[in-house]
């Protein structure tokens, strides 16, 4: 097998479970529970007061700095302003939104189906109002990261990777609304008037290539890029390694190497905020596992409890053992499901305990060097979790503990079962503190 | 409903310690199965009684040092079997279980535990018989018989011949499928290399260590050959000895040998380079035992100093 970055590791990937159900849309929330910080950055001001009547796609929350608006995903009332349980873990000041199950849509986003004569500055701007974020789960403003990049890029990519296994959110999307991405890539081309515009899949998703390739048959200027499947293929700077050849350097931006990229799903977002005028409301959420009755994907709106995605979904099964907001190797695991589904939230994974292997015990470092053959930033792990666990920040500096882009390969791989990448998150925290 | 949390990533690889353990041991058997055809059921006991003390100074450590059970992780059967296998089937059954003994709770035990220990258990344990012991482990039984005492010369195997300095009696091919003496996992090149092999494909070892190491031991002799026939020489000095058990299953020791894929190649030449010293220079025919001991004491250095590139920068380039 080529390998176009370095290390990886290649589990199961478990997309059969939801790839090939019917993409579905059934009940409508009862409530949904929009947090007002569902990107990085400054959370936004509450823009709405407790008994106001909003529309769908009212914008409900914005603010200052780096920071996009959020918007109502239902029409209704809302009936509190609070804090929430946030996908992260934490308690995050939310709009609570009754859903009067009309669906009165908010007009106030202009559509131009013809986007050509938009300026650059528009296109940003349009983007931003309609709330647009790193749509694969990294939820970095795409307005920020357009701006950013203009006449600083020399290739575009679009992320259709989808490289951890069990989500097939992105899979369905390009399947079910290929037009919807591919147009989205010509505006945002537009902005960024790149030399070359790159389409990067990975080759399990056989139905998905064929779709793209049939709808880019009489296009000259978006490339296909098949490419191996192996996990971290879709993490920014192994992409960017596997389509350019470039490496970027720990702490750069793609930009550093002439590259922007951006998920397939923010691209079709782009197109709905331009050509329609359409903000973020809902998305694709694969719910999916081993422990959930019926696994496919779903179009739930933005705020949606799990609670009532899982049901969607017939319910966790009584082997529930954990349930994950994102993927198995990089997604963050939820105490309850209290949680709500927020833009960056494309799969939830519902897992029984067998796929924990037999990882409940942690045994000593045989220095067997499987987590050094596969981590992809060229890092040592080994290493990095010895000086972790000794708080040693002089050699984790030495040993470019920043580096690690936390893809969760080298405690995969480890034999001994050791936790190394939650001991180098910690040794991060405790360099940056330094710093 | 509560559910578990811990942070990511939430699968784990089916492989663990104790697979990596068996899969070693699976390795070794054919080595094993050719000593117990050539040598007897003495080979086979000697080797049972190698194992078990390691087994039982395992259990003896994990309550008083580790204070948790680590024999089901399988380590010491490799530990005891390895020494086994770099000993002539002669040797009393006692002397095995000392060192067996002395490798688990010594140089494992109070190394730091199993991943901890600066030198490979089995070949300090080989080193310190050696050192006591002498006249056990340079005594061979014939070959074809099962080392009655009558039967026992010192010096039957190939490589005293090579110190003379002269090619030994026995066919190059006899060399490749053991029908020669010595000890009782060594003589079989064949079966080593079908282990080292399996090892390999199963990923359990990389093949820089073992290429490295032969590698240089064949060029070394060729270079410096003595007699008449250089690639002969060449042939026998990597056939002979240790030289297969150690290249598959002692340098790639994986506690006591180098991660980076730079260093395994570095440590595999420096093995084989000091391995042709000692066999040139040393008083023993054979310098396996120390070489690899040497070079084992040299790995954090070679760990360090062969770290990755960065990622996103050129070679030598720092920051």
């Amino acid at each position: 097998m080529k390998r176009l970055f370095f290390g990886g590791v290649h589990p199961a990937d478990k997309k059969e479970l939801s790839a090939n159900v019917e993409l579905q849309m059934k009940k409508e929330p009862k409530q949904v529970t929009i947090p007002m910080s569902q990107h990085i950055g400054a959370p936004c001001e509450p823009l709405v007061a407790v008994g106001d009547t909003v529309k769908k796609g009212q914008k409900i929350g914005d603010g200052k700095g780096l920071c996009v608006p959020v918007h109502a995903s239902v029409s209704g009332k809302v009936v509190a302003i609070e804090k929430r349980r946030h996908v992260n873990g934490q308690d995050v000041l939310s709009v609570v939104i009754e859903n009067d199950y009309k669906d009165t849509e908010d007009t106030s986003m202009t559509a131009y189906e013809d986007y050509s004569k938009l300026s650059d500055d528009k296109i940003i701007d349009i983007i931003r109002e309609a709330g647009i974020v790193g749509m694969g789960g990294a939820t970095f403003a795409t307005n920020v990261k357009a701006a950013s990049s203009m006449e600083k890029v020399k290739v575009l990519i679009a992320n259709a990777c989808e490289c951890e296994p069990y989500i097939t959110s992105d899979d369905m999307l390009l399947r079910m609304y290929p037009e919807r991405v591919l147009e989205g890539m010509r505006i945002i081309c537009q902005v960024l008037n790149p030399e070359r515009v790159v389409l990067a899949i990975e080759e399990n998703k056989k139905a998905a290539i064929e779709v793209l390739k049939k709808e880019l048959a009489n296009d000259k200027k978006i490339e296909l890029v098949v490419l191996p499947t192996r996990y971290p293929q879709g993490a920014e700077k192994q992409l960017v390694q596997a389509v350019t050849g470039f490496e970027i350097k720990g702490g750069e931006l793609p930009r550093s190497v002439g590259a922007a990229v951006f998920n397939v799903a923010t691209f079709a977002y782009t197109y709905g905020a331009v050509c329609f005028g359409r903000p973020v409301t809902r998305r694709i959420v694969t719910v999916t596992g081993e422990a959930v009755n019926n696994p496919g994907n779903y179009w739930l709106r933005i705020g949606t409890p799990f609670e009532e995605a899982v049901a969607q979904a017939g319910g966790l099964k009584d082997n529930a053992w954990k349930v994950i907001a994102g993927g198995p190797m990089m997604g963050v695991a939820q105490e309850d499901l209290s949680a709500c589904t927020i833009k960056g939230t494309n799969c939830i994974l519902c897992l029984s305990e067998e796929q924990n292997g037999e990882a409940k015990e942690e045994n000593p470092c045989i220095r067997c060097g499987a987590c050094v053959k596969a981590c992809p930033m060229n890092l040592q792990p080994l290493y990095l979790h010895a000086y972790g666990k000794k708080a040693d920040t002089k050699e984790l500096k030495r040993l470019n503990v920043m580096d690690c882009i936390e893809c969760g390969c080298c405690s995969y791989t480890c034999p001994a079962k050791l936790r190394l990448v939650e001991t180098i998150r910690e040794g991060k925290v405790r360099v940056k503190e330094e710093m | 409903m509560k559910f578990e949390v811990t942070s990511s990533p939430h699968i784990r690889s089916k492989k663990n310690t104790q697979h990596i353990m068996l899969d070693v041991i699976l390795a070794l058997l054919p080595a094993l199965l050719v000593g117990v055809v050539r040598f007897g059921v003495q080979a086979l006991v000697l080797t049972l009684v190698s194992i078990a003390a390691a087994v039982a100074a395992e259990w003896i450590c994990g309550m008083v040092i580790y204070h948790r059970n680590t024999v089901k992780d399988l380590s010491a059967v490799v530990t005891g079997l390895l020494l086994a296998m770099t000993l002539p089937s002669t040797v009393p059954y006692w002397v095995a279980a000392i060192g067996s003994a002395f490798a688990i709770i010594l140089v494992k035990g109070f190394g730091g535990g199993l991943g901890k220990n600066v030198f490979n258990p089995a070949l300090a344990a080989r080193a310190l018989l050696m050192l006591i012991w002498p006249v056990y482990l340079v005594r061979f039984p014939k070959v074809g018989t099962t080392g009655n005492a009558v039967d026992m010369v010192a010096g039957a195997t190939p490589l005293h011949h090579m110190q003379m300095p002269a090619l030994p009696e026995e066919s190059l091919m006899d060399m490749f499928l053991g029908n020669i003496g010595g000890c009782i996992g060594e003589v079989c090149s064949l079966a080593l290399l079908a282990g080292g092999v399996y090892l390999i494909w199963k990923g359990i070892i990389s093949v820089r260590i073992p290429a490295a190491y032969l590698g240089t031991i064949a060029v070394l002799t060729l270079v410096f050959s003595k007699g008449d026939n250089a690639f002969a020489w060449m042939m026998y000095s990597v056939l002979g000895g240790g030289v297969m058990l150690a290249a598959f299953f002692m340098a790639t020791d994986y506690t006591t040998s180098p991660v980076t894929p730079k260093g395994q190649v570095i440590y595999g030449i420096g093995c084989g380079v000091l391995t042709v010293v000692f066999r040139y220079f040393g008083l023993f025919p054979e310098g396996v035992t120390y070489a690899i001991l040497l070079m084992n004491a040299c790995v954090w250095v070679i760990d360090t100093y062969t770290a990755p590139r960065r990622f996103g920068t050129k070679k030598g380039e720092t920051a």
